[in-house]
């Protein structure tokens, strides 16, 4: 759950900015792309995104979905897994495949100068992917190594905690990764149903940045995505909210503890949703100057770093934070965050601490247009999110909008001290 | 490479490349000695500063490790015209980021924001190279902060453990075996007197490199730097970095370190390498062009077809190496064993892949695509401005010169399968080579087979 929590997490901190001119492209076979012509440098990124993702798995395949995504690229059409690496590396070109809990992602660089071998060959494994035996059985004993890995990781355990109690038996509730159970029981012919299952046309969203004209990106939509199934597994249902407030201390062998904690957040289509979002970079944001920083690290010296982040997920939405302290410090760090939590209810922000966040958050805006790359991947958060065309010219107007009423009765209604859960991984003392 | 918090700027990837003759960069001097570099990107309304001070962990007094490391904290406490802890707010509420690293070799700080926002930031940054205020309670307070920094990042971490044991039996005489971060028992008797008598002597404008990066004119740049940066006073305590080196090594070293929260074994193995030189990079070069041969890609190189495609007994093996150091670094090579195969048995197989290596040397067609590579990479590295200011900055802060940083693309496309044997030959030397273990406790360990 954590790669989603940062792909939210890099949409919101995000994007916009007026100079940036979206364009979207409908290909001749009717794919939709955003797109972002730039031809100063002789290369472009693509970002593609089914929605779906580990979700879409049934509890005795979780996964799956991982399993299938990190074997793409391990042979297909006529070249087996070395044949595929070495046609890849002669173009310079780069692939990346990435399942996370609502979405599997693909993200592609390539040079103009061979951009029609590059993605010929990027098409081949989206569309006709080997899946070899001898392939399945090598990318699994990777994953299995990084599950055992996970088990001794405290960040991960305590994630993966906080995660069962807030989503129980729903897929959100447990690891996309699968369990070494699971995944040691998957076959090759389960790795077929989840892409047919994952990769569909019904579900995809495209983005792309860098040296590109919208016609040829049309023709390469339909070359590249035209001969995908056009539909694929239903979408997973709403999740459950389970979380139930306290303290949930996990024993690992640790000089420091590491923490999770949350509640229930705010829908990225809520009308409060911008307030909160203010609120948020207010009590946890990424500054140095946001309050959990300062109270817990500048003050106290309690933490090298501490933050939280609005979550939005398909199913689910949260305020997620995370820090870690010594085991003699944890639990007075713990306080403070309680007693921020508080303090945002009772005192509010004041005009001066609105006004400086405002201008970070609208001010940093264009810091995020930083290349092709994250111009591209920006874009496709933007659609998957339900946004319009224009959200990057009026985004930051939202920002502005947002008045000390609003804040107000935003922090009453969303920051509940008495309903966070903190998950401790580790030996804390005095708790 | 340590950070005030956060990940720091971009890692240096293996194959990690090249300058950038397409994008226009504009060097001078000013009278006090700071070095300036502008490097002109129009595409988007933003700019980036760095200062690069030629000063790191190696570079401490015997006995204070670590206050390097320290120092870049504490330089964001403030000065008579900052106030205390405001500097980070002040970049914050004009909408721009800021952060700082420390190496072995230089400390940074930067920030990025919009382009019409620079002299503000200049104003700032030269106003904090000579006029750091520290009162005993923000040491105090901060020490924790890096304390914790230390659990969070070493202590918590038995990879970054065996790291740091690495090091220590690696180098026999440099300091590059001393921890950036420093050792805890040294950090927790770091006094504001070990800070300010460190900064005194190296922050100043002759000891720095300054770097403004983005949609910025290179007059205006100059105009700014005289006037901010052009009245700071140089140190005379500047010397030429003449750090104690390696004697011959003539005994392979080994270590094991065992952690219950270790779950998945390995071998890591680091051979002591030749770096980048100014005006000759050829031989750092080839390591670079070995490691991404040997290491490099999951499908093609020596180590994983050897290990992990026609024999499976590993689940993962890369080999590593970076020449942007000042004294002699490391070449590195780790290998995850498949279940069922101990760390004595995947040892002797990469050492029997190394061997054959040695005597078949490398495939002719990797090679080219690495060249091939090497040519898009200079395309790709033009997308991001902060990465091309980290290259100089770095560059230039282990005395090579901008001939050798544009240079450094040409001289990866340069070498040749003979130059990569002979390197192989020279670095691939067991007495140069420090060998870990990390392992679970006892009780597991061994008995595999």
């Amino acid at each position: 759950m954590i790669r989603a929590l940062f792909a939210t997490v890099l949409f919101l901190a995000a994007p916009a900015w007026a100079e940036i001119e979206i364009k979207e492209v409908t290909s001749p076979g009717g794919i939709t792309a955003w797109l972002v012509e730039d031809h100063n440098i002789p290369f472009a990124a693509l970002e593609i995104q089914f929605k779906g993702g580990t979700s879409l798995e049934a509890p005795d395949k979780r996964g799956v979905v991982n399993l299938m995504t990190a074997t793409l690229e391990e042979g297909a059409g006529a070249l087996d897994s070395k044949g595929f690496a070495e046609a890849r590396d002669a173009l310079a070109a780069n692939f990346s495949f990435d399942s996370g809990t609502d979405s599997v992602g693909v993200s592609a660089k390539f040079l103009t100068e061979n951009r029609d071998q590059a993605i010929g060959l990027l098409r081949e494994a989206l569309v006709n992917p080997r899946f070899d035996q001898d392939a399945v059985d090598r990318v699994r004993e990777q994953v299995l190594s990084n599950l055992r890995s996970n088990e001794k990781d405290p960040g991960t355990i305590a994630s993966e905690k906080f995660d069962a109690l807030a989503f129980g038996d729903h897929p959100y509730g447990s690891s996309g990764d699968g369990t070494i159970q699971t995944v040691t029981a998957l076959t090759r012919d389960d790795v077929v149903a989840a892409h047919k299952a994952a990769l569909a046309r019904d579900r995809v969203f495209v983005a792309a940045s860098g040296d590109i004209t919208p016609e040829e990106l049309g023709v390469l939509l339909d070359r590249l995505l035209g001969d995908l199934p056009a539909t694929g597994a239903p979408l997973p249902g709403a999740a459950p909210w389970l979380l139930p407030p306290g303290v949930t201390v996990v024993d690992f062998p640790t000089p420091q503890s590491t923490v999770f904690f949350g509640q229930k957040g705010i829908p990225r289509d809520d009308p409060d949703f911008f307030p909160a979002f203010i609120l948020n970079e207010v009590v946890g944001g990424g500054r140095f100057t946001a309050r959990l920083m300062t109270e817990v690290r500048e003050k106290r010296g309690l933490t090298y770093g501490i933050g939280t982040y609005i979550v939005n997920m398909d199913q689910a939405d949260m305020i997620l934070g995370q820090f870690s302290a010594s085991n003699d410090k944890v639990a007075e760090a713990i306080e403070v965050v309680r007693s921020e939590w508080g303090r945002i209810v009772s005192e509010g922000v004041a005009a001066d601490e609105l006004e400086a966040t405002k201008t970070y958050l609208t001010g940093s805006f264009p810091l995020r247009f930083d290349g092709n790359g994250p111009i591209a991947s920006i874009l496709v958060g933007m659609q998957m999110d339900g946004m319009p065309l224009d959200y990057i010219t009026t985004r930051n107007a939202k920002i502005e909008a947002v008045t000390m009423d609003d804040i107000r009765r935003v922090a009453a209604r969303l920051f509940r001290p008495e309903a966070l859960q903190f998950v401790v991984v580790g030996q804390p003392e005095g708790m | 490479m340590f950070g005030r918090y956060g990940a720091g700027v971009a890692a240096i990837v293996v194959l990690a490349l090249p300058a950038v003759a397409e994008e226009p960069v504009t060097t001078f001097n000013l009278d006090n000695g700071l070095q300036v570099v502008v490097i002109e990107d129009h595409r988007a309304p933003v700019v980036v500063q760095m200062v690069w001070y030629r000063v790191g962990a190696a570079d401490e007094p015997p006995g204070s490790s670590g206050i390097a490391h320290f120092l870049e904290h504490l330089m964001f406490k403030g000065t008579e015209k900052v106030a205390p802890n405001a500097f980070s707010g002040i970049v914050e509420a004009q909408g721009g980021d800021d952060n700082a690293f420390t190496s072995w070799d230089y400390t940074a700080y930067f920030q990025r924001i919009s382009a019409d926002r620079l002299e503000l930031v200049m104003e700032m940054e030269a106003d904090r190279m000579r006029n750091l205020r520290l009162t005993e309670e923000d040491v105090t307070t901060e020490r924790q902060v890096i304390l914790e920094e230390r659990a969070q990042r070493t202590d918590s971490n038995p990879d970054a453990l065996l790291s740091e044991q690495m090091r220590a039996a690696q180098f026999q005489n440099s300091p590059y075996g001393i921890p950036v971060i420093g050792w805890r028992h040294e950090i927790e008797e770091l006094s504001r007197e070990d800070a300010l008598s460190y900064y005194e002597r190296f922050y100043a404008p002759n000891n720095a490199t300054l770097i403004i990066a983005g949609d910025v004119d290179p007059d205006d740049v100059k105009a700014l730097a005289e006037k901010y940066y052009g009245a700071l006073a140089p140190s005379d305590g500047i010397v030429p970095r003449m750090r104690p080196q390696e004697p011959p090594q003539l005994s392979e070293r080994r270590l094991a370190l065992a952690d219950e929260r270790v779950s998945e074994p390995y071998v890591m193995r680091t051979y002591l390498a030749q770096e980048r030189d100014p005006g000759d990079q050829k031989r750092a070069a080839a390591l670079t062009v070995l490691a991404d041969l040997l290491g490099g890609n999951g499908q093609t190189s020596v180590l994983a077809r050897a290990l992990q495609f026609d024999r499976q007994v590993a689940v993962y093996a890369s080999a590593f190496y970076d020449g942007s150091s000042i004294d002699d670094g490391t070449f590195g090579i780790a290998v995850v064993p498949a279940p069922g195969v101990s760390l004595e048995t995947i040892e002797s197989d990469l050492d029997a892949v190394l061997e054959t290596f040695l005597a078949e040397g490398p495939d002719p067609a990797a090679l080219e695509r690495i060249r091939t590579q090497v040519r898009a990479g200079e395309i790709y590295a033009r997308d991001s401005v902060e990465n091309l200011a980290q290259r100089y900055g770095q560059g230039l802060s282990i005395g090579l010169t901008v001939a050798d940083i544009e240079g450094w693309d040409e001289a990866l496309s340069a070498v040749t399968e003979a130059d990569v044997m002979e390197a192989a030959r020279l670095v691939l030397d067991r007495r140069n080579a420090v060998t870990g273990w990390l392992t679970r406790p006892a009780v597991e360990e061994g008995a595999k087979e």
